[in-house]
Parts: structure tokens; C-alpha cells; sequence
């Protein structure tokens, strides 16, 4: 005779605490980002700093240039537009920890470097078939309006150009 | 001139998705208890203890007070590790440093993950930079995924390629008792068939979620020549770290600047000229099926853009010339905490001898590599030579 199938989920219930942590947090942005984040609402303009020694630009900016170790004194316009070094299209719901809501799927997703920027970026592109979204596609940002001064003042990329 | 430091036990769980039966401290024990019985060690033995665990994924804070009794900490001196990807490896860095400094000669080094009593996902997310990143990230899969398809634009590997990657992994992991996921029979197909969740990364493609805890014991010179009869000798340790943020590495996986340097300074340092050659093992962090491909050719096991004919040639499979992750590796259990302390631990079985249907025939040469967050990336060469 076969024993009756075990609840699993009612005995989970009792055998474990369940635990809701919400604590909030309020981070200081530093001067850098603070220079940043003004010229993107006030003038829709992506600065980063050049690194004296080796010339990188760096896109966040930030205080020294982790390779040469040099204060990062003279800040460098980046264009909004750039190239797609690598993409993907996600399909599987994920938190967005800035809402706490799961991000609707599928979105298209990549790295991006800006011209004029040594580094790249995060962001998402607003094309969601996978033929369509290749490396080496030219894309533009897409601006928030009004801007608030955030990244979410990006709100994406769009495709303008074919792999280059 | 660093102390000889030898690896002499190992302990692991059976590491799988959701140990429900058991509380972390519990956890813990199941792999510290065997590690000191192959060493025929007690507690009070040990001169230190290195603990590693990334607190946040569970949501409790200081583990090092709260799991001290299990750990075997009570009176010892201690250090814990949070380093992402690498805690394992940073915590058996930071035992080999000890013991090669001559300042203790027995050190317990332990890693953990308890994945089940939290939520991974969402924990991971405050890795990211709170003002630049957090707003933008799609967790590990959409960073993964987009390093990916990098490495294809790049190189020219395909998804059969990195299928035959996840079949390698998880009929290796059949042969591994502490493997998460264990598949003998998994195809191609199989692998082929399984959803696209962000292109080109099907589920198959990446590692699961495990709880798990593994231990290993590192020694002096003198106490290993006691304690084992065919201790594994940590012939060279290298550390690189990648520059802060996501989009600072110019390749990101494809080339990745960090394992190249590690792998470099470490071959070096062991006098490694060929490492597909010299090397006999490897046990490597992978965390998905194109990260193995990419990271081939990061660790000088074949040239920019070869890496699938490593996989389409066997070189890599059990039975090929340089076999990686017998164990199953990442893509077979993943228990953050603990799964690059594993690839240690599963490099020195190999070296031992002790590995069972696993065991790689005459191993003299192994390596073992971390990796996490940002490329941070870890990397030790084991012998079964002292000198």
C-alpha cells in the first residue's frame, strides 16, 4: 500500500519562519555624479571625465581612474549615440529592485559604447526579436521628459543604424 | 620566501536546491565533520578558521557570531569573506596566505550558501551601484546573456557548442555524489530543446541554485607529511580584480582582462608554459554553458576563437587530453558561498587521488579557478609535488 502524498507546501509552512525585511536606504550621489546627473537635466548632455595620464573616458564618471590612479580633473562631452557591443532579449520576469514590481517581459537589453567613451553602458533597447537585435547595431538614447536628473532620465535606446 | 602549504581534507553536502530538513548551522557541519575526519583532526587542532558566505542572499547578517559554534570558531581567530562569485576562493586565498606566512600551521577554511532561505534574484540586484546601476540591471541572466553574445560576435562559437558544454557538465555531475544536478543521459537535443530565456542563453544553458557548504584543510609543510599520504600542494595562488563598474571591461567575458592576468601571473609563477599541456585537470567557475567556451581561451587552453573545436574535439570531456570540472562544475550546483571553495576542493580530490568515478587517471597538475562580480577572478595551480 502506497503512503498518501505529502503536502509539501503546508509542511514548508510549518517548518520555516517566514521574514519580510523593507529598509530604506538613501545614498549620497558624491560630487561627480552630482555634476553628471545636472548637465542630463539641465542640458541633456552626457559628461564624463578624461583620465590625464591614459586618456580613458570614463562614463559614470568618477574621482581617479582606477588603472592610473590620477585624480580626474577635466570633464569630456559623450554622445548620445553609440554601438552595441553586446545584446540579448530577457524572458524571464525579473525584480526590478528599484519598484519591487517584476519588470514586464520580453525587453530588449545591452552594452552600449557611447562615442567618445572609453567605457560602456547598461541599457535597454527597444527591440525585442532576436534577429533584429545583433552586435554592432548603432543606437541613440531615448530621453524622459521633463528630465528629472537620474538614470531613469534614459529611459532607453533606440536602433538607428545597421551593424556596422 | 612563503611556507609550503598543502591541502590534506575536504568535506562537502550533498548539495542541492532547497535543504528545508536542515538550518544553515546544521548545514555547515555536514562539511566540516568529514573534512577533519580525513585529516584526523579535531577541532581544537585547527589555529584558525576563514569562513565565507554572502550574507545578503539570506538576510542574516554576521554569520561569523551567529554560526560560530558550527563553524568551530569559539576562541579562534577568523576572518570572513563576502566577495561575490570568488568568496570561496578569496576564504582558501586567505588560509593559504596565513599558513604560507608561517604564522599558523592548520587552518580550516569553510564556505556556505543557504539560497533557499532568501531570494537570490533580488539580493543580487544591490551588488549593482545604487545611483549608475541598479535602476538598469536584468540580474545575473540578462548580463550574462549580453556577455554572451559578445563572445559569439567574437569567436564564432555556437549553441550546439555550448549545449555540448552542459551535457559534459551534468553527465560529469552524475559521477560526482555531492553534484546538485546529475543527468547521465542528457543529449544535445535535450539542451537544444530547452526555452531561450534571453538569447542566446537557454535554461539548460545556465547554473542552478543550490544550498550547499564545503570545507577544506590547509596545512604546513611538517603537518601535512603527518596527515596525509598524498596531501595536494597549492603551488601558486593569483588574484585579479576588475575595474568597478559593468561596463568598464571594454570585452567583458569574451576577453576577459582579469582571468588573463590571473591565469598569467599564476602559470608563471608555476612555472607553466603550456597549460593545455602541463595542465592534467581543471576545475574552473563557469556559471554558464558560453562562460566555459570564453573562458578556455581566457586561460590559455587554446587560442582566440578555438574554444569550440575544444569542445567538438572531446579535449575536455573525461578521457580527453585536458579534462574540466570532472565534478560536474558550476552548471551542476551552484551554493555561491561555497561553489569556487568547491572547485578548490574538487581540484585537490583530483590531486589526492580520492575522486572516485570521477577520479581523472595520474593526476600530478591541477588548477582551480574563481570567479564572480565584475570578472573578479581567482586562480591556484595544485601539485602532488612539494617542490
Amino acid at each position: 500500500m502506497s503512503a498518501p502524498v505529502k503536502d509539501r507546501k503546508a509542511e514548508d509552512d510549518v517548518l520555516r519562519v517566514p521574514y519580510l525585511l523593507q529598509m530604506e536606504y538613501e545614498y549620497a550621489l558624491g560630487q561627480h555624479a552630482i555634476r553628471f546627473f545636472h548637465e542630463l537635466k539641465e542640458n541633456r548632455r552626457l559628461m564624463g571625465v578624461r583620465c590625464p595620464e591614459c586618456q580613458r573616458v570614463y562614463i559614470p564618471p568618477r574621482p581617479v581612474c582606477g588603472i592610473c590612479y590620477v585624480p580626474s580633473t577635466e570633464w569630456v562631452e559623450v554622445s548620445d549615440e553609440g554601438t552595441l557591443i553586446g545584446c540579448t532579449v530577457v524572458r524571464l520576469p525579473f525584480i526590478d529592485p528599484m519598484t519591487g514590481e517584476q519588470r514586464p517581459v520580453p525587453y530588449g537589453f545591452g552594452i552600449i559604447r557611447l562615442d567618445g567613451s572609453s567605457t560602456s553602458m547598461f541599457h535597454f533597447v527597444d527591440e525585442t526579436d532576436d534577429a533584429k537585435l545583433t552586435v554592432g547595431l548603432r543606437v541613440k538614447a531615448n530621453f524622459r521628459e521633463p528630465r528629472e536628473g537620474n538614470m531613469r532620465d534614459i529611459t532607453n535606446f533606440r536602433v538607428i543604424g545597421t551593424a556596422q | 620566501m612563503p611556507q609550503k602549504v598543502a591541502i590534506v581534507a575536504t568535506g562537502q553536502t550533498k548539495h542541492t536546491s532547497r535543504r528545508t530538513d536542515v538550518n544553515q548551522r546544521e548545514m555547515i557541519t555536514e562539511a566540516i565533520r568529514p573534512a577533519l575526519e580525513e585529516a584526523n583532526l579535531k577541532i581544537s587542532d585547527c589555529d584558525a578558521v576563514m569562513i565565507g558566505n554572502m550574507e545578503p542572499f539570506e538576510g542574516y547578517m554576521f554569520p561569523e557570531l551567529w554560526a560560530v559554534e558550527a563553524w568551530g570558531g569559539y576562541l579562534k581567530p577568523s576572518v570572513k569573506f563576502n566577495t561575490g562569485g570568488t568568496v570561496g576562493t578569496s576564504t582558501i586565498a586567505a588560509a593559504y596566505y596565513y599558513v604560507a606566512s608561517g604564522i599558523y600551521d592548520v587552518v580550516l577554511a569553510v564556505g556556505f550558501e543557504k539560497q533557499s532561505d532568501g531570494h537570490t534574484q533580488t539580493a543580487i540586484t544591490t551588488v549593482g551601484d545604487p545611483v549608475w546601476e541598479r535602476s538598469i540591471m536584468a540580474g545575473a541572466l540578462g548580463n550574462f546573456a549580453v556577455m554572451a553574445s559578445t563572445y559569439i560576435h567574437e569567436s564564432g562559437v555556437t549553441p550546439e557548442q555550448a549545449a555540448k558544454i552542459v551535457v559534459k557538465a551534468r553527465r560529469n555531475g552524475a559521477n560526482n555524489p555531492y553534484a546538485h544536478l546529475q543527468m547521465p543521459e542528457l543529449t544535445v537535443e535535450d539542451v537544444m530543446k530547452s526555452d531561450v530565456i534571453a538569447f542566446p542563453i537557454r535554461r539548460m544553458d545556465m547554473c542552478p541554485q543550490s544550498d550547499g557548504a564545503c570545507a577544506v584543510v590547509l596545512v604546513s609543510e611538517a603537518k601535512a607529511k603527518k596527515l596525509a599520504s598524498k596531501p595536494a600542494w597549492i603551488k601558486a595562488v593569483a588574484t585579479a580584480h576588475e575595474q568597478q563598474y559593468m561596463g568598464d571591461s571594454p570585452k567583458r567575458l569574451a576577453v576577459m582582462r582579469s582571468q588573463i592576468d590571473a591565469t598569467r601571473r599564476l602559470y608563471n609563477m608555476a612555472g607553466i608554459t603550456n597549460p593545455r599541456n602541463e595542465l592534467d585537470v581543471a576545475e574552473i567557475y563557469e556559471v554558464a554553458s558560453w562562460a566555459e567556451l570564453a573562458m578556455y581561451e581566457n586561460m590559455g587552453f587554446c587560442a582566440r576563437g578555438e574554444a569550440g573545436r575544444l569542445i567538438d574535439e572531446g579535449v575536455t570531456e573525461m578521457g580527453g587530453e585536458l579534462p574540466v570540472n570532472p565534478s560536474g562544475g558550476v552548471l551542476c550546483t551552484n551554493c555561491i558561498g561555497a561553489t569556487a571553495m568547491i572547485r578548490v576542493a574538487e581540484a585537490a580530490i583530483q590531486v589526492m587521488g580520492t575522486g572516485g568515478k570521477r577520479q581523472v587517471d595520474n593526476v600530478k597538475t591541477a588548477l582551480a579557478t574563481g570567479y564572480g562580480g565584475n570578472a573578479w577572478c581567482d586562480a591556484f595551480i595544485l601539485s602532488n609535488n612539494s617542490n
